[in-house]
């Protein structure tokens, strides 16, 4: 047996080490968990929000309708046709991790991105079943024995329940909560239902209780596009070095002669989510969760030493701090040129959306002349014109609208299948009807090629009127 | 784990040998789980090529266990629709054909099986706008001039059993005679009605000649085509007063049809469609602006 000397190739693949993060106090862990019941009440309660509609519409806060194409959100319904506005909302938050990523780096990725708050949730149940970092190292490389097994399985199913729950609370935007929430329990949800809770109870499980970091170092696209969006004003997370090195343990209770402040002791390690060393720079796998300043504060703050070994830090920082200099105020990394426009396109755009959603009609037409053929002889030599009209009526009433073309253009309007200009559309629905205009035989419009041509509709019993423009098709003689 | 370092310092990490600009390539190892998930994917890829059709024989291919085919879906997915839609047609073959446009489900059903009647069936000859091919003797289905009667009912019957079609005896029937052809009228009195009829529809015409030319058609044409030239819809006969013409209203136009007579056929559609398409078929022609 050869002994392996440099030519005999390393292995190819490398086994997930197991990382058993500490328990750590400070205001970086204080934040998170306030920002983890933030965002997880955000997530499950949600569904439950009740909002009156009327008596036709759902009462459902927060629903995506796909059976019916509805989106409601609060006071706002957006049908199929506004579907700009899911657009807008999109770009607002691509913008918006934009901004916070050249703002404050990994933010997202730290403290708000679900793969992050579900893993911290389960390190957490898993905290309290098997004990901190120690206990968690000594059970993981013991024989299976009863207290193993017990241990274990306690805390699988509690990440089972916690992932059911997740993947039952994301069903419920989808359709009425309190309904289905029954449904679910007596089997009379639909199959989708049920293969929606079970693949992302399985997704939560695996993901929040083993794949955890691999994840965000190997499936996440995310943190490889960050690194264009920041530069040298963007805060990330950095070990003061020139402060800290050359590293070594305590002697007698005192840093020795000639060494920096960091005594090594592994804390900001023992506490990293990642399992990376935060004192080898920054690297891909941190996702800037702050947890590593929380561990090294604590450390300093025994030893006597000045806090933030470790701490928010951007690159032009580190420069004047080597040189001596004293670094800029957090202000001026987060307001600059390129935040400042990053803003400004973000608020554009919703401004955007706030001003398009306030300039909704209420009533909402759409004319589309038929072009085949463009228009019909009669026997009398009218000319007539027909139109394809839809009508929207986003109100929770029936609503009559009656169809009108000013009168001086000699046109005469007539419904398919009715006898007046009025028609009726039913609450929440949309109506198609075709329309004819006729010019009587020699008049202008009958002779000319195109006339334009704007048609009224205006809703009976009020004074919403709108109207859309078209053209009339002649006959050239 | 925790007794060894955690993680090496970027100076043990190996490398590939590449430099770009100063910046080295890491040569780290791959995650094993991601190498286990690329198996169970072959593994997977196998299952499925046993599991669904998959491998290429002669003729066809395997079948798969799972017995899953598109084809058989879309049979399986037509059957629904057409199982779906079965009380709604018999309804509609039920329904009196009057009133069907005041029962809005029943009407919505009819346009939209209609539309697709009539595109397979119809276009051909009348176009995908049912505007007819005007002067070639394909008539506009949209106007209000209709040969054989524009209510529901006599569109119904000319789908039915067609025109001038010798294999429905209940066919629409009806045959202008050659009058220029055949000797009925002599060329000079052929000229004449063709005035008359010009001026009958409020073209230009020659006077002189279009007042010799009303006994003429009094005695030959207004059997069929009235006295007023309102035609007879009984008949088939089209009306000569207005601004709509089957095969053209000039002069020229005119006199070949006088001389030579000209009419169309459809094919009666019993035999091909069933109860409720005509019906459906109906009612969708009927609601393109002519119907009365």
């Amino acid at each position: 047996m050869s002994t392996p000397d440099a030519t005999e190739p390393p292995s190819l693949y490398a086994a997930r080490e197991p990382i058993f993060p500490r328990r750590v106090y400070g205001k970086f862990r204080n934040l998170k968990w306030w920002l983890m019941a933030l965002m997880l009440g955000i997530y499950y309660v949600t569904p439950w929000i009740r909002w009156d509609r009327g008596p036709n519409l759902p009462d459902q806060a927060v629903l995506l309708d796909l059976a019916h194409r509805r989106f409601f959100f609060f006071m706002i319904e957006i049908w199929p046709h506004e579907f700009y506005f899911v657009a807008g909302l999109l770009v607002m938050a691509g913008l918006g991790l934009f901004l916070f990523t050249s703002a404050a780096g990994r933010v997202w990725c730290g403290y708000a991105c679900p793969q992050t708050v579900w893993t911290d949730l389960f390190i957490l149940v898993e905290r309290w079943v098997e004990g901190d970092r120690n206990a968690r190292i000594r059970l993981h490389r013991q024989k299976w024995n009863g207290e193993k097994i017990r241990k274990r399985a306690v805390k699988w199913s509690a990440w089972f329940l916690i992932a059911m729950a997740t993947g039952g609370a994301w069903v419920f935007y989808f359709t009425d909560a309190p309904t289905l929430l029954v449904d679910l329990f007596t089997g009379q949800a639909s199959a989708i239902a049920y293969l929606t809770v079970l693949i992302l109870t399985a997704t939560t499980f695996a993901f929040g209780g083993f794949a955890r970091e691999q994840i965000c170092i190997y499936a996440c696209p995310w943190p490889r596009i960050q690194a264009a969006m920041m530069d040298e004003d963007t805060l990330t997370i950095a070990y003061r070095d020139w402060r800290g090195e050359p590293r070594g343990k305590l002697q007698k209770g005192e840093i020795a002669a000639g060494q920096g402040d960091c005594i090594d002791c592994m804390a900001c390690v023992n506490v990293c989510p990642m399992g990376i060393d935060i004192r080898d720079g920054q690297q891909l796998a941190c996702i800037t969760c702050g947890l590593c300043i929380d561990a090294c504060n604590d450390t300093m703050d025994k030893i006597g030493r000045p806090r933030d070994l470790i701490g928010y830090l951007a690159l032009t920082d580190e420069t004047a701090e080597r040189a001596g200099v004293p670094p800029k105020s957090v202000w001026k990394h987060v307001f600059r040129p390129r935040t400042i426009l990053y803003t400004l396109l973000w608020s554009g755009v919703g401004i955007g959306l706030i001003v398009a959603l306030f300039l909704r009609s209420p009533i909402e037409v759409n004319v589309t002349p038929v072009r085949n053929p463009t228009f019909v002889t009669l026997s009398d030599g009218t000319i007539r014109n027909a139109y394809d009209v839809r009508l929207r009526n986003k109100q929770g009433t029936d609503t009559v609208f009656t169809l009108s073309v000013p009168f001086e253009t000699g046109l005469s309007l007539e419904l398919e299948g009715l006898s007046g200009p009025s028609v009726t559309v039913n609450a929440n629905e949309t109506l198609s009807q075709r329309v004819y205009l006729n010019a009587p035989r020699g008049s202008a419009p009958a002779t000319q090629d195109r006339t334009p041509i704007r048609m009224w509709f205006e809703e009976r019993g009020t004074t919403n009127r709108v109207h859309h423009d078209t053209v009339f098709n002649g006959k050239e003689e | 784990m925790c007794a060894k370092k955690v993680t090496q310092k970027p100076a043990e990490v190996k490398t590939t040998g590449h430099v770009w600009d100063g910046i080295e390539e890491y040569d780290n190892p791959m995650p094993r789980w991601w190498v286990w998930v690329f198996y169970a994917t072959i593994v997977w890829g196998i299952g499925y090529t046993i599991a669904y059709p998959a491998w290429p024989l002669i003729s066809g291919a395997t079948p798969g266990l799972l017995g899953a085919s598109t084809r058989a879906d879309v049979v399986a997915e037509i059957k629904r629709f057409d199982d779906a839609n079965g009380p709604i047609k018999a309804r509609l073959v039920q329904a009196d054909m009057t009133t069907v446009s005041q029962d809005a489900e029943l009407m919505s059903f009819a346009q939209n099986a209609g539309a697709a009647v009539f595109r397979t069936n119809c276009t051909t000859c009348h176009g995908s706008g049912a505007n007819g091919i005007a002067g070639k003797g394909y008539p506009s289905l949209l106007d209000d001039d209709w040969l054989w009667g524009g209510d529901i009912e006599n569109i119904q019957t000319t789908i039915t059993h067609g025109i001038r079609n010798t294999t429905h005896p209940e066919a629409r029937w009806s045959q202008m005679p050659a009058f220029g052809a055949d000797g009925i009228l002599e060329r000079p009195q052929i000229a004449e009605v063709v005035e008359y009829v010009l001026k009958m529809s409020g073209q230009d015409h020659d006077a002189t000649l279009a007042s010799v030319g009303e006994a003429v058609y009094l005695d030959n044409c207004a059997a069929c085509h009235m006295e007023d030239g309102s035609g007879d819809i009984n008949q088939g006969a089209p009306n000569l007063a207005d601004a709509i013409w089957l095969y053209g209203g000039s002069r020229e136009a005119i006199t070949y049809t006088v001389v030579n007579a000209r009419f169309g056929v459809m094919p009666g559609w019993n035999d091909k469609l069933t109860e409720d398409e005509i019906r459906a078929v109906s009612l969708y022609v009927h609601s393109r602006g002519g119907g009365q």
